[in-house]
């Protein structure tokens, strides 16, 4: 840490508190810090809401536009292991909000487990995408030179095929936006190693336990997209032909 | 009217510790202004080497100095170099980084060490963007137009594209920043109603950082992915929309201008005030202003695109909608002038600046409204009036309101006078440059000259000639505040906490500043702009450090 | 913190469950061919699923003050507008 946080006590204007070791040089008060970080957490998920918000923009179009191809594109998407993955980020939004309170009330074990159910919750949903990446790369949907989607029938037109170059937009889109997901997924899973590392160390006490709170923010945030884009991408059409 | 103070040397966040890692690693909001100060001054003078050679290829009507490919890489980078690496961090990045605790009256900003993380992000982008630049460039125009980015160029599309993503996030954490700061952290009565407008306007530009930046960010991945995959998302050959990728583009990149302007607003809101000795006239109008510009200036984006294929449905919305947001804008020229009025007006190199932000960015603005019309777009739509519209409100405006905040708060940032007759020079020099450089220009892209063309049918050549000549003459400009300011930081004359007896919080420590702004932490029980108190004749003396 | 409703354990089990059966639903409702409306009612139980994640998960509701309620509508209003503007050309080009 550089010098310029330790010298000028004179200067801080608490002058009756014993100060929390967590509290920051730089903040009155400990209500501030905390306020403070929680706005900073929220303000930050907005721009992520933004970033992904050009992803659906694009998607919104082209599904207008190719309704038929991503329609056939989506129905290639396995459905139970969308679906489990989505209760499976259901249920790690629940741990992580026990989490958060087992943190508040000082309850060390239940925060561990907690933290640790994340993890195993988190990793699973990973599993998981990695096994439907899989799929996809060995039937050949991976846009690119090796894309195939020939002689695929258009739903409600018998004898119409879907263009593979539509198609292959759906799956382009589908493999940035889960993707992207996934990403964020990984940097939350590195996030809770770390709160778990920190709550091991008994760093977290009902009077500082903003980091746990703001990385749950964090998770529930990637649990959200995921609640748009299962629904948006695997559910397009599934009637029954 | 600066007033010189010698006194022993205090401690101060300069002269505490001289060395690299103390810089290097700074979490203070003031050293790190000036790490961006650094920074953003060697990219301004990149941008305009490309500006100096694309106005000597455009002495002569023929391509003569360069080859086609090589100027469309000296616009493109131009563009790219002026528009991320410049203007968008400029006055926030320095002036707000330096000034917004103070005006609050906070320690640092809420968040000190990200602030730290945002410059590094912006170094990081910038070497790569240099490394770009010296390794073939890239030559899509600043806009970086699909298909022709994705498909077509030969350039180095990628290595840009991911350059400018990575300066990006500077931007959004410093966003992050500033409002988090200007929320939680002001000091007790320092309510909003008193807060600084150079407060507002930096809350204001902080919203577009926050909401506008990560959709450029997501579609320049997707320029990248699209260019590496060959994905056909922006592709018409393989069912893609190009007009997409300029929804998505232009969705940033226009309340990106407002980024660029609404902070140079800021600016010249303190000076007029100041140097007129005055409130400023109608502070809420100019308050509220400064979001309604921040939010109208979402809803217009696709007036970039009124030639480029969009329904005729949407190009009428989108035209209705400009001339809205040219409102709030409006409001702010008329309170500036209202403020003037009956002023005791000051005429120090800062309030010269100011006033040839007012006329040269009223200029740029109501040409804007020319470019709002469909008709007269359809007509001068990628001419050389589309260029001088801009660079009325960029140069014009957002340069001359950072030159003017540069020169208003050195005796602040660095507790030396800069020395005025050479500082008014410069701005007179800076003024006179612009408008021989640009002007014509005007008339140019009326009468038909095309942007981003290399050689140009002989009957243009005299008015390029003239701005060619202003543009040596504005580089002039620019290079006297280098100079001066660096000479006065060893032989200037030592500033007093309050060189100019303005308003604001930050004129109450000591000129430079301690490293944590305050000897105690200021209590706020007056308005803003309160010169009438500060020229009473019987001030009460709040205590002035130093 | 912010002050929680007694029983904040009951109310994350119970809102857990409610997310798990808007999943169910969520299939469910694809299943049956309700053309135009499909999309509509996936959006709208994506969005009942996402508001009781930010309300109660992320303890939105129970916020000290309006700001950062007033940032999630601004961030929403501003996605929104992104998607109905550029609607706005897509959805017209045919016209003409």
């Amino acid at each position: 840490m550089p010098d310029s946080q330790t010298v000028d006590s004179q200067a801080l204007a608490v002058p009756n508190e014993i100060h929390n070791p967590a509290l920051l040089h730089h903040f009155a008060t400990e209500q501030q810090q905390r306020d403070s970080a929680s706005l900073g957490m929220w303000i930050f998920l907005s721009t992520e809401v933004m970033f992904f918000g050009g992803l659906f923009c694009a998607y919104l179009i082209y599904r207008l536009k190719y309704f038929a191809e991503f329609s056939a594109a989506s129905k290639t998407l396995a459905l139970s292991l969308g679906a489990t993955n989505t209760a499976v980020l259901i249920c790690s939004s629940l741990t992580v909000v026990l989490a958060v309170y087992a943190s508040q009330h000082g309850k060390r074990s239940m925060l561990l487990i907690n933290l640790v159910l994340t993890l195993i919750l988190g990793l699973t949903f990973l599993g998981i995408k990695a096994v439907e990446y899989n799929e996809k790369f060995e039937k050949h949907h991976v846009p690119g030179p090796s894309f195939q989607f020939d002689h695929v029938q258009v739903a409600g037109h018998p004898g119409q095929y879907a263009d593979p170059r539509h198609a292959q937009i759906f799956f382009a889109l589908y493999f940035i936006m889960t993707g992207l997901h996934a990403l964020h997924m990984i940097v939350g899973v590195g996030i809770f190693l770390w709160l778990l590392h920190a709550a091991w160390k008994g760093r977290f006490t009902p009077d500082y336990n903003t980091p746990v709170e703001i990385g749950g923010l964090y998770w529930h945030f990637v649990d959200i997209v995921w609640i748009y884009l299962f629904p948006l991408l695997y559910l397009i059409d599934r009637h029954p032909s | 009217m600066a007033t010189e103070n010698p006194q022993p040397e205090r401690v101060n966040y300069l002269n505490k510790d001289y060395s690299l890692a103390s810089w290097l690693l700074t979490t203070d909001h003031k050293r790190i202004a000036l790490l961006y100060l650094l920074s953003i001054t060697f990219f301004f003078f990149i941008g305009g080497f490309f500006a100096l050679l694309i106005r000597l290829e455009l002495l002569t009507p023929a391509g003569d100095l360069v080859q086609a490919d090589t100027y469309n890489k000296l616009f493109t980078m131009h563009g790219q170099v002026m528009v991320f690496f410049f203007l968008i961090p400029s006055i926030p990045a320095v002036l707000g980084n330096f000034l917004v605790p103070l005006m609050v009256g906070a320690k640092d900003l809420a968040f000190p060490r990200i602030n730290l993380l945002s410059w590094y992000l912006y170094i990081i982008g910038g070497a790569m963007m240099l490394h770009c630049i010296l390794t073939g460039s890239v030559d899509t125009g600043w806009t970086f137009y699909t298909p022709f980015s994705t498909a077509f160029s030969n350039t180095k599309v990628i290595e840009a594209g991911l350059a400018i993503f990575v300066a990006g996030f500077s931007s959004i954490l410093t966003g992050l920043n500033f409002i988090v700061t200007i929320h939680r952290m002001r000091a007790p009565g320092m309510t909003w109603s008193r807060l600084p407008l150079f407060i507002w306007a930096h809350y204001a530009t902080s919203i577009i950082q926050i909401l506008g930046t990560p959709v450029i960010a997501i579609t320049l991945v997707l320029v990248v992915a699209e260019r590496a995959l060959h994905l056909g998302i922006f592709d018409p050959k393989l069912g893609g929309d190009p007009l997409l990728f300029q929804h998505l583009f232009w969705f940033y990149s226009h309340p990106a201008v407002y980024i660029m302007i609404l902070p140079s607003m800021g600016v010249v809101t303190e000076i007029i005030a100041c140097f007129s000795r005055k409130r400023i006239f109608g502070y809420h109008f100019v308050a509220l202003s400064s979001i309604a510009i921040a939010v109208f200036g979402f809803l217009v984006w696709a007036h970039h695109m009124f030639v480029a294929g969009i329904s005729v449905y949407a190009a009428l919305v989108f035209s209705i909608l400009s001339y809205a947001v040219a409102v709030p804008s409006a409001v702010k020229v008329f309170n500036w002038t209202a403020t003037l009025y009956k002023g005791s007006i000051h005429y120090d190199a800062p309030m010269l600046y100011a006033f040839g932000f007012l006329g040269l960015f009223t200029m740029g603005g109501l040409t804007g409204l020319f470019l709002a019309c469909l008709g007269v777009d359809v007509h001068v739509h990628d001419t050389y009036f589309v260029i001088a519209h801009f660079h009325y409100i960029m140069v014009g405006g957002a340069v001359m309101g950072y030159l003017g905040g540069m020169h208003f708060w050195w005796p602040k940032i660095s507790g030396k006078l800069y020395p005025e007759g050479w500082a008014r020079l410069a701005a007179l020099i800076v003024f006179i440059g612009f408008n021989l450089t640009f002007f014509p220009q005007f008339i140019l892209g009326y009468l038909g000259m095309p942007r981003r063309y290399y050689q140009y049918p002989p009957e243009f050549q005299v008015l390029n000639v003239l701005s060619t000549a202003g543009a040596t003459i504005l580089g002039v400009g620019y290079l006297l505040p280098l100079i001066y300011f660096l000479w006065s930081m060893r032989y200037g004359k030592p500033a007093s906490g309050n060189p100019w007896n303005a308003a604001g919080l930050e004129w109450k420590t000591a000129s430079p500043p301690p490293t944590f702004n305050f000897d105690e932490e200021p209590v706020v029980t007056w308005e803003a702009y309160n010169f009438d108190e500060l020229d009473a004749p019987h001030k009460q003396e709040v205590p002035v450090a130093g | 913190m912010s002050e929680h409703s007694s029983s904040p354990l009951r109310t994350y089990i119970m809102i857990w469950l409610t997310l798990l059966a808007g999943t169910a639903l969520t299939v469910y409702a694809a299943t049956l061919d309700l053309r135009p409306f499909n999309a509509a009612i996936a959006l709208v139980i994506a969005s009942t699923k996402a508001l009781l994640v930010a309300l109660f998960f992320m303890h939105l509701r129970h916020a000290s003050d309006k700001l950062l309620k007033l940032v999630v509508i601004t961030t929403v209003f501003f996605l929104l507008i992104l998607l109905a503007l550029s609607m706005a050309d897509y959805g017209t080009r045919l016209w003409s």
